[in-house]
């Protein structure tokens, strides 16, 4: 090893301490980037994989009831490869041992069994037997959830009709990765399930022979789906079609991208944070060591080193430090990557979700951290490799100081002199000290970001479940009853209240850009079910004319109250109507629409009628109560808050653990990354002075203010600063989460605030801990002796 | 300054530093070495000693024991009813807050305080200090006080060095080289400072050198070799620093 290589080793083994801490703030950035990268190559390569191996359909759409032989004239619609016509209905089962009604989503197979687009992916058992009407293949995640083999027996009440059906296999299928109920947002694999039967089965009990009430359709390769869906819509208008939608509109491959999208939003956002910290404190150190190697640098160059390799020898030292952080970072990364992979394994179903980071995303994150360290680096090194080697082996001149006007001021009398001397610091070195703080300020942040993401989920929990519904379940009706149907509801076993509301899809527009989306009646004084406005955080009347929109459609549809809205229902007699925007909520979920059920009755031009139910039930007789619901045959889904809020709950509450604890750990190590490197450079910048403040009679504590003083004083600064910078953090992630299905609101509790500056507080004053130490270890003849 | 004045005769034979069978060995086995090899030494109240003696002998390690930085491997150091040779680090600082004032080669100012500030740096902690404006106007720098250290010169540096050492009116002033990074002139204006602060407040005053010349100030001069007393002689007279020239 050459002499030069062997300094660049042992530089590395003395600034060990420092090299560590900038390691773990380089490996911070390395394990987020790796950990997003390899996520969202996981989710996109594994559903990519999956749509395409299993025929994925590109557009779909319902109708109420379409003739088989349509199925002929939508395969001419330009572009359109290959039609798979099904039945698709919702039904209650009946599990055994399971109280409440359970939902499910029933679709047709064809005789052959694997239908020719949206294909099954079959885990065990077989397809049912296209001659046997009681067959049915389980979403496999619905049949663990019960418990349910092959052979085992359930009830389903398939229109009104209590039938006896057999589990003939289980399957997964990619139009169903993230499979949630009607009205619930996260997926509760004991209470929805999808069920497979033969298509003659569920002609048969739906009265739909010869006929369809659901298409999928597969295109040309390179065709976009949008004029495909005008004409399929012109086709299936005559049969009650509610508007076709592209695959990207899809639920389940919705939440899917969505999930892609924020890894990759991840991915740039937070890396560059640390990435950036990383730069400067390498900038830092760097600057350091080449200040108490100034005479070394001058003596090199006397012998002949050229300011090339005088240069090299120090990017050679940078470059281990990365690499140290590199290596930390990638198996940081990759464990994290993993961790996060199976918690979507835990909510997608994917047959097979493989985790395999591509040697591109390493490759990115080895790149980015490279690139970023020497970047801190480049000035220091150049301004080492530059200096004439006469003027190098010179000592640095003193610090010039200058006075300030706070000294002179009265309140600087006061000022003892170890304070003063924090406070020249600060102020000599103004940059450096503003660069520590935001990098200490970042830790905050970043640690505000993590902890707020159950603020955000709490206020939105609370917003969704508690106040905008106050019903216990909700029922959707097979068909819109008449209103007088209510009667029956009210007269149920337990039931406290009903209030009836109702749902048609609609196209909403305003010149050429248009919404697709439901339109929600909701009666005078709604109780149950009311608008809620999160914004006034009160309850709206429906108004008597005009729509009530949330304010997410209102910007997409660019309009204000008094502005018209075009509304074509899809429903019914299909009216089309131009309504005026009477008022605007704030939702996180959806972007809903709302009329005065009555108004929205009278647009239908039919008499009163509702297609859900909203319910206020005696707990004391649920049970009674679930019983009769399991039998009706106007039920076509129920819907219970309470194990909605469970559902949501409890993945919320696993996936926030793990997410906070891993962002907790990043925090922390940029925090004591920056708290320790300040500190232990200040340190060694003025070891010399704190030796001279020991032998003047200085305390040990004494002069450890002076050096923590400073970092501390950096700290408290750092403290606000960062959770302000926390809330901008918050609010980009937010508005980079804000999506049509839901928005994160940005909610900061005082108590995510003052936990954050907790942790970075505690970090920090580890680090400061660990210099301490040196601090009072410090040898005071050592120092005396020379002259720096 | 009422209680500074007027002192003539500063030697009053009550010792103020005990050292006995001092010995400091650096290092152990094969690598041991014997700095000091049982040294007994007793300063007496106001008196000036100078210790003089070549490079590597333990002059500095001596005073280093004497001024509680460090401590003996084994013998004695008491200080009034302070036992200097226990290493325990609150009693050495006590000591060395209360005590003892120090002088070095480096001057070692804070170079972020003031000269006023790097005086006032001792007298905020000390019992019993005089202002920093007085230390500071007993070696002659009345009218520097508010410079940084950037903005003095050497000998100035040293200057202010001493008036913090002195503020804080120590028992003992202990210099180390206190001019040996000064050309003579420069270091004749330090040595007279010192020679004011022994003559004036009659503080126990111990100077290294390795400028025999310097000797005559003493008044004693010990000769430190191979880590022992090797002679310690008495100066009838004293000789002021302004009639030194080397
Ligand atoms: N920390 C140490 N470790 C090992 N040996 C030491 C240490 N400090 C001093 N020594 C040794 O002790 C001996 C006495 O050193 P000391 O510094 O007291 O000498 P000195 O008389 O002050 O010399 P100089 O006039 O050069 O300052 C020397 O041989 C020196 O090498
Ligand atoms: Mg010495």
């Amino acid at each position: 090893m050459r002499a030069l290589d062997r300094k660049v080793v042992r530089d590395l083994w003395h600034l060990r301490g420092q090299v560590i801490a900038i390691a773990l703030v380089i490996a911070s950035g390395v394990a987020v980037l790796i950990m997003a990268l390899s996520t969202l190559e996981a989710l996109r390569e594994t559903s990519a994989a999956y749509y395409e191996r299993y025929r994925f359909a590109e557009v779909f759409a319902s109708v109420k009831r379409a003739p088989q032989t349509l199925a002929g004239r939508i395969e001419t619609i330009p572009g359109v490869q290959t039609v798979q016509t099904r039945v698709v209905r919702f039904a209650t089962l009946d599990m055994p041992g399971f109280a409440e009604p359970v939902m499910a989503k029933l679709v047709s197979l064809p005789p052959g069994g694997q239908p020719v687009l949206n294909q099954l992916v079959l885990r065990s058992g077989r397809f049912p037997d296209p001659g046997r009407h009681d067959e049915a293949v389980l979403t496999e995640p619905f049949a663990e959830a019960h418990s349910l083999i092959a052979g085992d027996e359930f009830i389903a009440v398939l229109n009104g009709n209590r039938r006896r059906l057999t589990v003939v296999g289980t399957a997964l299928a990619p139009e169903f990765i993230y499979s949630i109920g009607p009205g619930a947002l996260m997926p509760d694999d004991s209470r929805f399930g999808v069920l497979w039967m033969g298509r003659e089965a569920l002609a048969a009990a739906f009265d739909l022979r010869e006929s369809f009430n659901d298409v999928a359709l597969e295109l040309n390769r390179g065709v976009a789906p949008e004029p495909v869906i005008r004409q399929l819509d012109d086709l299936l208008e005559r049969y009650g079609g509610t508007g076709a939608i592209a695959r990207k509109d899809q639920l389940s491959n919705w939440f899917v991208m969505n999930e892609i999208q924020q890894q990759a939003s991840m991915s740039r956002l937070l890396p560059t944070i640390f990435l950036v910290v990383a730069a400067f404190l390498t900038n830092m150190v760097l600057s350091r060591l080449i200040a108490t190697e100034r005479s070394q640098i001058g003596l090199m160059k006397a012998f002949g080193y050229s300011t090339f390799e005088v240069g090299w020898h120090y990017v050679k030292l940078v470059f281990g430090i990365t690499l140290l952080g590199i290596v930390i970072g990638i198996a940081l990364g990759l464990w994290f990557g993993r961790i996060n992979t199976n918690l979507y394994a835990t909510q997608f179903d994917f047959p097979l979700l493989i985790y395999r980071p591509s040697t591109q995303a390493l490759a990115i994150a080895v790149g980015a951290s490279l690139v970023a360290a020497m970047s801190g680096a480049m000035g220091s090194v150049r301004r080492a490799a530059r200096l004439p080697p006469a003027q190098a082996m010179q000592p640095p001149s003193p610090p010039v100081f200058k006075h300030s006007k706070l000294a002179r001021s009265a309140i600087g009398q006061w000022l003892d002199q170890p304070t003063r001397i924090i406070l020249r610091h600060v102020r000599r070195w103004p940059v450096r000290a503003a660069l520590s703080c935001f990098g200490l300020a970042s830790a905050v942040a970043v640690q505000v970001l993590s902890l707020q993401w159950r603020d955000s989920l709490d206020y939105l929990s609370q917003s969704y479940f508690f106040d905008a519904q106050r019903q216990h379940a909700m029922i959707g009706l097979a068909e819109a009853q008449a209103i007088r149907a209510l009667h029956e509801f009210e007269h149920m076993p337990g039931v406290l209240a009903a209030e009836p509301s109702r749902i048609v899809s609609a196209d909403f527009s305003v010149g050429n850009i248009t919404h697709r989306g439901g339109l929600t009646g909701v009666v005078s004084g709604a109780e149950l079910q009311p608008i809620f406005d999160d914004q006034r955080h009160a309850t709206i009347e429906p108004p008597a004319e005009g729509l009530v929109l949330g304010t997410r459609l209102a910007e997409k549809l660019r309009v204000g109250v008094g502005d018209r809205v075009w509304v074509k229902v899809l429903e019914g007699r299909r009216p089309e109507v131009q309504v005026p925007v009477a008022d605007l909520i704030e939702t996180y979920i959806g972007m809903p629409a709302y009329v005065h059920f009555d108004a929205l009755n009278r647009l239908l031009r039919e008499p009163p009628r509702f297609g859900y139910v909203n319910l206020l039930i005696d707990r004391q007789r649920e049970a009674e109560l679930f019983a009769e619901w399991k039998e009706l045959p106007m039920v076509s889904a129920v819907m219970l808050r309470q194990a909605a809020i469970d559902s949501f709950n409890s993945v919320v509450v696993k996936n926030l653990m793990v997410f906070v604890t891993m962002f907790t750990v990043l925090a922390c190590a940029l925090g004591f990354g920056v708290a320790y490197n300040a500190t232990r450079i200040a340190l060694s910048e003025r070891g010399r002075e704190l030796a001279t403040l020991r032998v003047l009679g200085f305390r040990r504590g004494e002069i450890s203010y002076i050096l923590l003083g400073e970092t501390g004083l950096l700290i408290v600064l750092a403290l606000p600063l960062g959770c302000l910078l926390g809330y901008g953090l918050a609010s980009m992630m937010a508005s980079a989460f804000d999506t049509e299905l839901f928005r994160i609101p940005l909610t900061i509790t005082p108590g995510t605030y003052g936990l954050s500056m907790l942790i970075i507080l505690a970090a920090s004053l580890l680090s400061a801990a660990i210099v301490r130490r040196r601090i009072d270890h410090l040898d005071l003849i050592e120092v005396l002796k020379t002259r720096e | 300054m009422a209680h500074a004045i007027g002192k003539k005769s500063n030697i009053h034979m009550n010792e103020s530093l005990q050292a006995r069978g001092l010995t400091k060995v650096y290092g152990s086995g094969d690598v041991a070495v014997h700095a000091l090899r049982g040294v007994d030494l007793d300063l007496y109240q106001g008196e000036l000693v100078v210790l003089l003696g070549a490079s590597g002998s333990g002059k500095s390690t001596l005073l280093n024991i004497l001024g509680g930085l460090d401590v003996p491997t084994a013998g004695s150091v008491r200080f009034q009813d302070h036992d200097l040779s226990v290493d325990d680090d609150s009693v050495l600082t006590r000591y060395r807050r209360d005590h003892v004032g120090f002088v070095f080669q480096f001057y070692n100012l804070i170079p972020s305080l003031t000269a006023k500030e790097n005086v006032a740096l001792v007298t905020e902690i000390a019992p019993r200090p005089m202002t920093p404006a007085e230390a500071l106007a007993l070696v002659g720098l009345a009218e520097r006080v508010d410079h940084f250290p950037s903005q003095l010169s050497g000998g100035e540096q040293q200057r202010v060095a001493i008036a913090r050492a002195i503020a804080k009116q120590p028992d003992i002033l202990l210099c180390d080289e206190p001019t040996g990074a000064l050309d003579s002139q420069t270091g004749i204006l330090v040595l007279e400072a010192i020679d004011r602060v022994n003559r004036e407040l009659g503080t126990t005053t111990a100077v290294i050198t390795h400028n025999t010349v310097i000797g005559g100030m003493a008044d004693r001069v010990l000769h430190i070799a191979d880590g022992l007393i090797a002679s310690s002689e008495r100066n009838s007279d004293r000789v002021s620093p302004r009639d030194m020239a080397w």
